[in-house]
Order: structure tokens, then C-alpha cells, then sequence
């Protein structure tokens, strides 16, 4: 097999904050093909965002990568020098954010940003830079280009902005991109474009695409595998259909019950009960002890993450097999 | 009555009507900034802007429905959940509060039937007195209104805290030490301790996460059945209202352009805007597949397309819709709908 785009294992991130040490990212271990997409979902603090932040060496202090490898083509990023890394970064490694003005320079003309990005990792004259620019918002379906790149980024809507984000995250076609929530705010319509563009990429392309989320449907419809978070550890991860048709553990099966869908309109959603636990004090044992339907004494210890079938990891002593226990 | 009577009577949609909306419009005049009044009084043409947020809207929701309320941002669901609720006087046309007028200065019972609807917002905790306990943010707004007294305030605010799911050992405190989930709770009890009979919820689950939203939307169904409510639900995801709503309405740019029971809605939109709207939602059924793609952006409620404002990104557009604008008319039993192609079989 070839070697992955990327491959994290046993990602550590901590924050050293004055109220204690908040274990953002705890062992977390994937790896993501060229050209695949992979959805990691999860609820607003569970790490996926300062996942992405350290595969792009993003993280400032008072946090740190404490432990692992972020294999890229083989080159180990967490230990690579700053310097090295802002040569990689927006060349072959991109992020895209929920906000756009992340990426965009408000007071600088959208062509001026996009030539910039190119000249900065590439030397090409002035003018194939432009074209360049001019090519890649057309790509992500952004209509008369060239009258476009002369606007700034507040004469843009909020797709747009994002649009253009995202042809900038482009501009070097890279190997990788972390996509950090990029439609979340944005309307369903506008979504779906976005969506169809970047499936579209990532076939072409070769592009290996992270694409963070907290909602289900999108990873469904647009990944090819998806890791589920939890409380800062990846709690299960496997093929799209398989993880989403037979969750295997208790969180994803409760997850997956409480999205609102057409099978089950007007009924009580299975909620799961209780709220996430504060990342600052996390109890020992399985960090979904005190909302799981089915703890045992097992559980007071930490489960570590296991491969139940290939490709399929699963962190649960007790992870759901049987279909009978879905039905109840 | 039984359980699937009244659901067959609320799909018929002949219970009592609790609210009828006529010919309901809001206009904002949006000002105009520094260097555009420089510019006028320099003499050029130039005039505030007008948004027509909500433009003549006729509706009527029926005693006991959930009427879901869709569209896109700055379509108006908003505005129109507000003039609902009496909290935003329209521009024009009249609302019918179980019959009473509610524009009507003197009709004394006007103000009784304003706090007989209540809303409930998107961000629990912009809505909630920081300075206040909880028991106060619940109990006080009943106190006053004669709901419930003084000697009876203590178990009347426990009540309702345990309604809403709420451990009344946690009424002395304040709204920044609950989480988002709980906060919308405390939003919900207070809203309910009034004894409404209609609730207009503006985005009410919108910012929280899937497994609290789970949580939130059940105690909704639960209280809708308990106390025999009636809802206007608003909000941007299909999928939640397509979870709760009877009846679902859908908005773009001011208008209705659909209105149909929840079913029909999903089963078989008419109108081309409803159906573009389904096919962009993402369904955690489908599986790596081809997103459906609606062409062009929402045009500025500043200045709609006229005619049909969909016709800029209707795949079905004529001559005829960049001119004239379609009428909400009967297409099927129970499904109105506005669009020209109606007309042409
Ligand atoms: N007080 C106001 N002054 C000026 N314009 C307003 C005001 N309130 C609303 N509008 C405008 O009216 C239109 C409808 O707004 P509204 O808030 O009802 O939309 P909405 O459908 O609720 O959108 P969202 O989904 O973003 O909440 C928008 O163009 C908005 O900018
Ligand atoms: N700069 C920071 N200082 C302290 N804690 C942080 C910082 N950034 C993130 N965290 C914590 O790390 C955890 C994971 O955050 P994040 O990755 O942003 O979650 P998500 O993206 O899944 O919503 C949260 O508990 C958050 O509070
Ligand atoms: S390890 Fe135990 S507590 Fe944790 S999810 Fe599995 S069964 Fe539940
Ligand atoms: S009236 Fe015309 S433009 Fe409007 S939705 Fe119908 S076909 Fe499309
Ligand atoms: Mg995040
Ligand atoms: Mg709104």
C-alpha cells in the first residue's frame, strides 16, 4: 500500500492553563489516503478543531503538542522547525476556517492576496500568477472571475468569502487540507454549492481533505471514512456506511439517534442523556461513563482505542455488536 | 379525544384558528450612512432604503398545530415570528388572536392575549438577565401578572423549573453558570411559567450541539402534548422541522412560497424553491453522492428581483416571471403554493 497523505498517531495537545492542564487532544491516531475525504465529527469541544490546529503547527501556547507523530508523506511535522513548516503551509498543506476573514486580508484587494499566495511558494511571473488566480476562483464556481478578483473581501457575501477562502487554500493544489466547519455558517443552498465543488476537487485533484464538522449529514453525503470525538479522543472511526449503518459505540449509536430525520417525524429522538464533561478535569475511566447506557465496572478505567474489524476502531469495552441491542 | 383523532384532525387542519395573519408586511427603512447623507444633501439622488423584511403574508395557524417556518437567512422568518407574537407592530395588515384584534387599542383583551404567546429565541442567554437568579427570571414576570402570589411563589417557580427539566436546588443561581442546553431550559420555564397556550420559537435549538438539540426538541414534543400548545417553529434546518412541524411553512425574500402539511412538503414540494431547498439538504441517510447544486446566491431583500423573486435562480423561469408575481394559490388540498407553472397545465 502506498504510504498515506497523512498519518497522526497518538496526537497529544494540552493546554497549560492557570485553572489546570486541559487535555484538548488525547492519543488520537488516523491516517487519510490521497484523494479521500475524512469527516471528523464531534460536539463543540471535543478537539477537533485543535486537532487541525496541530497537524498545521497552529497551536499557540499556552498549548503544545505533548506526544506523537503527524506523519506527512512520511516527514514527521511535529518535529519539524518553524520555518519549514510555514514552507509547507499554504503550499502543500491548506486550512480552510469557519470564518473566512481567517484567511483574508480585509483591507487588501482579492487579487493582490491570491498573487501574493502564489509568488510566495512559486516563481512565475506576475501575470501567470494572475491567470492562476483568475483559474482557481472559476473552480470554485465563482461567476466572472476576473471582475471579481479586483473586489475586496467585504463587496463579497458570506459564500462568497468562504469561496474564496477556500481558492486560495487551492492555489498550489495541495497534497492536504484541513477544513475546519467551512459551511457551517453558511445557508443550505450556498452549502450545497460549496459541497459539489469540493467533492469535485477532491476526485480530481488527489487532494486528501480533513473536513471537520459537527454535523453528521455532511460528513454522510460528502467522506469516505470518519472518526467520531470525543472529549478530546477519538472514540471510534471506520468506513463511512459502516460506522454510520452499525455504530459501534454507545456515543456514535446516541449521536446518530439524535439527529432529527424523516424516519422517525414526530417521535421523542433517543437523546443521550446528561452534557459533555469539562476537559479540565476529566474523571478517570471512559470520559463517556456518566451518559453511557450500559457501564460496568470495566469502565472506571480508561478504555484504550482497538481495531474490532479492519478499519474499524472502536475505544468501548462493551461496544454494541449485536443488532438486537439497537433495536432496544 | 384520542391520540390519533387529534392528530387526524390537526392534519385536516380544521381546528380553531389561534392566530390568522392578513395581508401582514413589515418594511425597514434602512438609513442611510455618513457619506450617503452627504451625498443627498450635495443634491444627489439618492433615498433611504427600503426592506420589505416580510411582504404581505397571509396565514393561519390552527389551535394545537406546529407550524415549522423555513427559508434562508433574511428571508423574514424572524420579523414575521415577532409581528406573530406582538412584539413588532406590522406596516400593514391585521393579526386575529383567537378572533380578537390584536392591533386594536381598545380591545381590553388584547393585552391578555399578548401574554398568551410567548417567544422563545435562539440565544438563551442574550435573552436572560444576567444580574438575575433564576428563580426571578422565572417566578417574576408570573408574580406580576397575578399568576401566581407571593405565598405560593417558591413551589410555583419549582414547578416550573422541573417542567422544563431544571433541578429547583439550582434556582439561586445565576444564568452564566448553566450550559447552553440548560440556559434554553430556563428560557423555556420562564416562557412557560406565564401559562401561555402559544409559543413562537425563533431558531430555539439552532446554537446548541446535536446531543443537547436532541434533548431540547424532545422536551418541546413532551410540553406541546402536556399542556396543549400550540407552536410557530422557526428555523433554518429542514431536518428539525421537518422532526416537529404538522404544517410547514416556507419563506424567501419577504414572501411564502409554499405552505403544505409537513408530508406533502417533503414527499412532493410544487414549488421550485422548496424543491432545491430539499435537494441542497444534507441527509445523514445518503452516502458519498453528488450534492445537489442550486444556482446563484440569495439576492439583497434591499433590492428583490421583481416579478418571481426566485426567477434569477429558477431552473423553470419565463417571461412571464421576471414580471409578474405568482399568487399563493391552492394547488392540491391543504398545499398552496406561488409559481406560474400552476397556471400552465
Ligand atoms: N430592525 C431592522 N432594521 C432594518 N432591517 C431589518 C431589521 N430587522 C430585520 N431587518 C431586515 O429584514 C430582513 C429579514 O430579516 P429577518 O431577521 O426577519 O430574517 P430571518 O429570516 O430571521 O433571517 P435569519 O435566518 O438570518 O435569522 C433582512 O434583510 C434584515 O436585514
Ligand atoms: N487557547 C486555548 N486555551 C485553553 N483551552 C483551549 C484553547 N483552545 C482550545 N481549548 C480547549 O480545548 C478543547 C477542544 O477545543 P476545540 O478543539 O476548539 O473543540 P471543537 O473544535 O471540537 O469544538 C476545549 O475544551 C477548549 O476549551
Ligand atoms: S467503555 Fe463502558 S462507559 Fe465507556 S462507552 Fe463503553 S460501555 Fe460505555
Ligand atoms: S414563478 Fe417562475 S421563476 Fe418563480 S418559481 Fe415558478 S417557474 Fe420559477
Ligand atoms: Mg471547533
Ligand atoms: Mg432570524
Amino acid at each position: 500500500m502506498a504510504t498515506p497523505t497523512l498519518e497522526v498517531r497518538n496526537l497529544r495537545t494540552h493546554f497549560f492553563t492557570r485553572a489546570g492542564v486541559v487535555k484538548a487532544v488525547d492519543d488520537v491516531s488516523f491516517s487519510i489516503e490521497r484523494g479521500k475525504v475524512l469527516g471528523l465529527v464531534g460536539e463543540s469541544g471535543s478537539g477537533k478543531t485543535v486537532t487541525g490546529f496541530s497537524v498545521l503547527g497552529l497551536v499557540d501556547p499556552p498549548g503544545r503538542i505533548v506526544g506523537g507523530s503527524i506523519l506527512f508523506q512520511g516527514r514527521d511535522l511535529a518535529k519539524m522547525s518553524e520555518a519549514e513548516m510555514r514552507d509547507l503551509r499554504g503550499n502543500r498543506i491548506a486550512m480552510i476556517f469557519q470564518d473566512p476573514m481567517m484567511t483574508l486580508n480585509p483591507v487588501l484587494r482579492v487579487d493582490t492576496q491570491m498573487i501574493e499566495t502564489v509568488l510566495a511558494h512559486k516563481k512565475v511571473s506576475r501575470e501567470e500568477a494572475r491567470q492562476r488566480a483568475r483559474d482557481t476562483l472559476g473552480m470554485v464556481g465563482i461567476p466572472s472571475p476576473d471582475e471579481r478578483l479586483k473586489s475586496y473581501p467585504h463587496q463579497f457575501s458570506g459564500g462568497m468569502r468562504q469561496r474564496v477562502a477556500i481558492a486560495i487554500a487551492l492555489l498550489h493544489e495541495p497534497d492536504l487540507i484541513v477544513a475546519d466547519e467551512p459551511t457551517t455558517a453558511l445557508d443550505v443552498t450556498i452549502q450545497g454549492q460549496i459541497l459539489a465543488e469540493v467533492q469535485k476537487l477532491a476526485s480530481t485533484t488527489g487532494t486528501a481533505l480533513i473536513w471537520i464538522t459537527h454535523d453528521l449529514s455532511v460528513v454522510a453525503g460528502l467522506a469516505d471514512d470518519i472518526a467520531v470525538m470525543y472529549a478530546g479522543r477519538i472514540v471510534e472511526q471506520g468506513a463511512v456506511s459502516e460506522v454510520l449503518d452499525a455504530p459501534l459505540h454507545p456515543y456514535t449509536y446516541g449521536l446518530i439517534g439524535s439527529v432529527p430525520s424523516r424516519n422517525k417525524r414526530g417521535e421523542p429522538l433517543r437523546q443521550i442523556p446528561g452534557m459533555t464533561p469539562s476537559l479540565l478535569n476529566i474523571q478517570p475511566g471512559c470520559a463517556f461513563r456518566t451518559r453511557c447506557p450500559r457501564p460496568t465496572q470495566a469502565c472506571l478505567v480508561e478504555p484504550e482505542i482497538r481495531e474490532l474489524a479492519p478499519g474499524r476502531d472502536v475505544r468501548c469495552f462493551h461496544p454494541m455488536s449485536e443488532p438486537a441491542e439497537r433495536a432496544a | 379525544m384520542s391520540e390519533a383523532m387529534t392528530a387526524a384532525r390537526r392534519a385536516l387542519g380544521d381546528g380553531e384558528p389561534m392566530v390568522e395573519l392578513r395581508g401582514i408586511s413589515r418594511r425597514f427603512e434602512k438609513k442611510l450612512d455618513f457619506a450617503g447623507r452627504i451625498a443627498k444633501r450635495l443634491g444627489a439622488n439618492i433615498r433611504e432604503e427600503i426592506v420589505h423584511a416580510v411582504d404581505n403574508v397571509d396565514l393561519t395557524i390552527r389551535k394545537g398545530e406546529v407550524v415549522g417556518l423555513v427559508g434562508e437567512s433574511g428571508c423574514g422568518k424572524s420579523t414575521l415570528g415577532r409581528v406573530v407574537a406582538g412584539i413588532l407592530p406590522p406596516s400593514d395588515g391585521r393579526i386575529l388572536r383567537n378572533g380578537i384584534d390584536l392591533l386594536d387599542r381598545n380591545a381590553t383583551d388584547a393585552r391578555e392575549m399578548k401574554l398568551r404567546t410567548q417567544m422563545i429565541f435562539q440565544d438563551p442567554y442574550a435573552s436572560l438577565n444576567p444580574r438575575m437568579k433564576v428563580a426571578d427570571i422565572v417566578g417574576e414576570a408570573p408574580l406580576v401578572h397575578g399568576i401566581t402570589t407571593r405565598g405560593g411563589y417558591d413551589s410555583y417557580v419549582d414547578e416550573q423549573m422541573r417542567r422544563a427539566g431544571l433541578d429547583p436546588v439550582f434556582k439561586r443561581r445565576y444564568p452564566h453558570q448553566f450550559s447552553g442546553g440548560q440556559r434554553q431550559r430556563i428560557g423555556i420555564a420562564r416562557a412557560l411559567a406565564v401559562k401561555p397556550d402559544f409559543i413562537v420559537c425563533d431558531e430555539a435549538v439552532a446554537a446548541l450541539d446535536v446531543s443537547i438539540q436532541a434533548q431540547i426538541l424532545n422536551l418541546f414534543i413532551r410540553l406541546r402534548s402536556e399542556l396543549d400548545l400550540t407552536y410557530l417553529f422557526i428555523s433554518h434546518d429542514l431536518g428539525v422541522v421537518e422532526h416537529i412541524s404538522d404544517r410547514v411553512v416556507i419563506m424567501y425574500l419577504g414572501r411564502v412560497v409554499e405552505e403544505a402539511s409537513s408530508e406533502t412538503v417533503f414527499a412532493s414540494p410544487n414549488h421550485p424553491y422548496t424543491q432545491s431547498l430539499l435537494a441542497s439538504v444534507p441527509r445523514i441517510e445518503s452516502r458519498k453522492r453528488a450534492f445537489a447544486v442550486v444556482k446563484g446566491e440569495i439576492p439583497s431583500p434591499l433590492n428583490p428581483p421583481p416579478g418571481c423573486h426566485f426567477h434569477p435562480r429558477c431552473p423553470h423561469a419565463m417571461e412571464r416571471c421576471r414580471v409578474e408575481k405568482p399568487e399563493l394559490k391552492e394547488v392540491a388540498p391543504g398545499q398552496r403554493s406561488a409559481c406560474h407553472l400552476n397556471d400552465a397545465a
